[in-house]
């Protein structure tokens, strides 16, 4: 019998702590870093997407489980956007609420990322599994949930990313559904990352941190149809698009007439309500979608139950990193020039001293180097679409690209200066505590010896 | 289309921006197919500089006329002007010529200039009249009156740019009666357009915004190490006068020195500030590490661009500024003041406010240190340089011009 069609989304949920302000000045006595930049505070921009974004589309979305039991959803949430819940106080609390509402339901799956929405795949493997480690655990912490599903930063992908994924214990990693590498392939079809070899050493990592001792049979790799993805995330409210305005009828009239077991919609939650605003409809157009898709017979599934549901049509080899990002799918929007390779290299060269000094460097220290991993520092230096003065593509807190680097190197600087500082200290009360100990030992051994040590 | 151009100077012979930015215009109107006749208060031989038939020289005294002078504003007529800068200009292009060429008292010689050039609209067939700033304004409104054909005024810079708080009365009303009497103006950027709103009342939709441009050219400089092998070097160059801000350049160039020792501040130019400016560096205590070269000429600028680790602008008011897209094909990143009409143009730049020596401080010291920083805003602002062209600038001139047919 012919399998019905079934819809997986997928939603993106990211804040990022954006750096506030920091000039060559304040290096050595910067306070707090996380404030975020004059006019865009991390507080009120999550404020603010609360109330256009997440509670409205929380509350349709709960609505919608509870109407159709048919209705699947499935969400990552990025570590520093659950920060911030926690950090935020009322406004925070309520967001948090509202998400566990819809895991509640058991109808909505929480896949897994990096807890930093993290670049740290590209420079450091461990760093990238203990991310990942320490995503999981907030998260069963947060919502007794253990992720089973894998997407990267941006959907940064490759064979090699899917492999060490697999060797996690993964069931399946998230990508986009490039035509470069799909060729005549269809993303709405399971399909199975091309399997290549690890390093050994990297595949110690990834057994080192795995979620489960066991790997699943099979591995699979689930496409985002990124034409119809964007129909909604990008062009929904375009004026200048032939399909405006697109109504839900129209839309799953496409779905209905697209082929496959499975069309991937992945995409920024954002899109309803901050990117897509409530007054282009686009909340009425979600909330008919489920009834809709249901009449046509075109149901819907999580990323978990979508793997198990169908059988894969064959491996995609994916040799090169591929994201979801701008027109090129590459790492360009990132690390293209030479801020965002300096400043990338800078970050991650003092990995290897933070984490060989447990006993000198504490857990929040290491928070803080990993607040500054998050991909958006390197975004808003990028300059790619600074020249043309696209400003629809960019958006930035800062002034420039330039402006985003010199903050971020100055806050470096004095987080180098900082940790520095840590370790000095930390070597002289050892060596304070190494005296102290001679001493002792010299009074046992005969009180007549006067000390000769002083401190 | 016919343009009858007033201009002031002309390239060799010329004082600063004006000259070179007449010259510009002219190149990519002619580019774009237009005829210019273009007036001046004199003519050389060496100012022919491209295909006569599409660009005629009119020299203003030999216009063979004069226009009835009753329809000038009596009060435009003060003999006791003292503009020193115009001073200064007719002392540089030498004395044997400064009679016959320009008038030692300027006001006299605009209004000798406007009366003897609108003349050639009688004679000339044109379709448009395009003057520059309030020297050739009054030339503009008078040909006008003859030929009835639109004028339109081009704003390369206002009195409050060069005098600041202290506008001279005369030239303020001069240029005001020019804007009031043109059929469209041209500002060189945005920042110039909301002063003509603020100060002269211009409604919005009279003005039309075109950034000025540079001509292409290779820069041939590398960069040496004449003033010290280990020392950065952080360069001002410009007019010493308060309007380019040198005095914020010594308040930043002491910040940057308690934060780092090894860079050299090189500030060239002359200016009614020179004195000043040396005095203020004594009494900050760095003139060990400020070099005075005094005005560059020809070669030299380019040299002490491409010597630049940093070419700073801290205008206190710039219309638009050309000096930074010269560093900038010269190989030196920029950090200008975003009271610039440049601002507005380059984005690869740095941008500070004038007054905020912290920031600027700030910006020079991350340039110095991030070799990452200099290196990208090189690149890109030299890439975003390349693409601006007067034959494109033009192009939103001859725009301008339709509008100013179309509603004449």
């Amino acid at each position: 019998m012919k399998n019905k069609k079934t819809i997986c989304f997928y939603f993106q949920v990211h804040q990022p702590y954006r750096l506030s302000k920091c000039n060559v000045f304040e290096i050595g006595n910067k306070d707090k870093y996380f404030e975020g930049p004059e006019n865009y505070e991390n507080k009120k921009i999550f404020e603010k997407v609360a109330h256009k974004c997440y509670l409205p589309t929380n509350k349709l979305m709960l609505e919608l489980l509870n109407k159709h039991p048919e209705f699947r959803i499935s969400y990552s949430l990025s570590g520093v956007f659950l920060e911030q819940c926690l950090e935020y106080g009322k406004i925070g609390k309520e967001v948090l609420k509202s998400f566990k509402a819809i895991f509640k339901t058991g109808q909505a799956e929480i896949l897994s990322e990096t807890y930093y929405h993290s670049l740290a795949w590209l420079y450091s493997k461990e760093e990238f599994a203990q991310q990942i480690r320490k995503h999981d655990e907030l998260i069963y912490k947060l919502f007794k949930k253990k992720p089973q599903i894998f997407r990267n930063t941006e959907l940064i992908y490759n064979n090699e990313i899917a492999e060490f994924i697999r060797e996690m214990g993964f069931k399946g990693i998230l990508a986009e559904g490039w035509d470069y590498y799909l060729d005549w392939r269809s993303p709405n079809l399971v399909h199975t990352p091309h399997k290549v070899n690890l390093h050994s050493e990297d595949r110690k990592i990834a057994k080192e941190y795995a979620i489960k001792k066991t790997h699943p049979k099979e591995f699979a790799l689930l496409l985002k149809n990124y034409k119809l993805s964007d129909d909604i995330a990008f062009r929904f409210s375009n004026k200048n698009w032939s399909e405006w305005p697109l109504n839900t009828n129209k839309y799953v009239s496409w779905l209905n007439e697209t082929d496959g077991d499975t069309i991937n919609l992945f995409m920024d939650y954002e899109t309803f309500g901050e990117h897509q605003w409530e007054d282009t409809g686009i909340f009425e157009f979600i909330k008919h979608l489920p009834e809709t898709a249901l009449k046509m017979d075109i149901g819907f599934k999580t990323p978990s139950e979508t793997i198990k549901a169908y059988d894969t049509a064959g491996d995609v080899n994916v040799p090169y990193l591929m994201s979801w990002a701008d027109m090129e799918r590459d790492l360009s929007a990132w690390c293209s020039n030479q801020l965002q390779e300096s400043a990338l290299k800078r970050v991650f060269d003092i990995e290897h001293e933070l984490k060989s000094n447990p006993e000198k460097i504490d857990e929040d220290t290491l928070s803080t180097w990993r607040k500054l991993q998050t991909s958006d520092h390197f975004y808003y230096m990028s300059t790619k679409y600074w020249s043309d003065g696209d400003v629809h593509a960019y958006f930035s807190p800062y002034e420039s690209p330039y402006d985003a680097f010199i903050t971020y190197m100055n806050t470096l600087n004095d987080f180098e200066e900082k940790v520095a500082s840590k370790m000095e200290n930390a070597d002289l009360s050892k060596a304070c505590l190494a005296v102290e100990e001679l001493r002792v030992r010299l009074k046992e051994l005969g009180g007549g010896y006067r000390s000769t040590i002083r401190t | 289309m016919h343009i009858l151009m007033f201009g002031w100077e002309f390239p060799p012979i010329n004082s600063g921006g004006l000259g070179v930015a007449c010259h510009g215009i002219v190149e990519g109107l002619i580019h774009n197919g237009q005829h210019v006749h273009l007036v001046l208060p004199k003519v050389t031989d060496e100012m022919q500089q491209f295909d006569s038939n599409v660009f005629q020289l009119l020299d203003a005294n030999k216009s063979g006329g004069s226009v009835d002078t009753t329809k000038i504003p009596s009060t435009l007529y003060s003999p006791y002007t003292n503009l020193d800068s115009y001073v200064q200009f007719i002392k540089k292009i030498g004395k044997e010529s400064a009679n016959d060429l320009y008038g030692s008292n300027l006001i006299d010689e605009v209004h000798r200039y406007a009366i003897k050039g609108a003349e050639y609209a009688k004679t000339y067939h044109h379709d448009i009249i395009h003057s520059h700033d309030w020297l050739t304004a009054e030339a503009g409104i008078q040909a006008s009156k003859i030929s009835d054909k639109p004028h339109i005024m081009h704003v390369h810079a206002t009195e409050f740019d060069r005098s600041g708080d202290n506008p001279n009365q005369q030239v303020y009303d001069m240029e005001k009666r020019g804007m009031e009497n043109a059929d469209r103006v041209i500002a060189v950027s945005e920042y110039t357009k909301k002063m003509l709103i603020k100060y002269y009342g211009l409604p919005e939709h009279k003005i039309d915004v075109v950034h000025n441009a540079v001509k292409p050219s290779v820069s041939t400089y590398q960069k040496k190490h004449d003033i010290s092998r280990s020392d950065q070097i952080v360069l001002f160059l410009g007019r010493m006068t308060m309007q380019k801000g040198p005095d914020y350049f010594l308040k930043m160039a002491k910040k940057v020195l308690e934060h780092k020792k090894k860079v050299k501040f090189i500030m060239a130019g002359n200016g009614d500030m020179m004195e000043q400016v040396i005095k203020m560096a004594v009494d900050l205590g760095i003139e060990r590490n400020v070099l005075f070269s005094g005005f560059l000429k020809g070669d030299k600028v380019g040299q002490a661009y491409a010597n630049a680790d940093l070419y700073v602008m801290p205008s206190v008011s710039e219309p638009f500024g050309i000096a930074p897209l010269e560093a900038i094909k010269h190989g030196a990143p920029v950090l200008i003041s975003k009271q610039s009409g440049v601002s507005e143009m380059i984005k690869n730049a740095l941008r500070v406010d004038f007054w905020d020596v912290d920031e600027m401080a700030n910006k020079v010291i991350s340039v110095l240190d991030y070799p990452a920083l200099h290196s990208t805003l090189k690149e890109h602002s030299e890439r975003e340089v390349d693409r601006i062209s007067w034959q494109e600038q033009a192009k939103h001139i001859i725009t301008s011009y339709d509008k100013a047919l179309r509603f004449a």
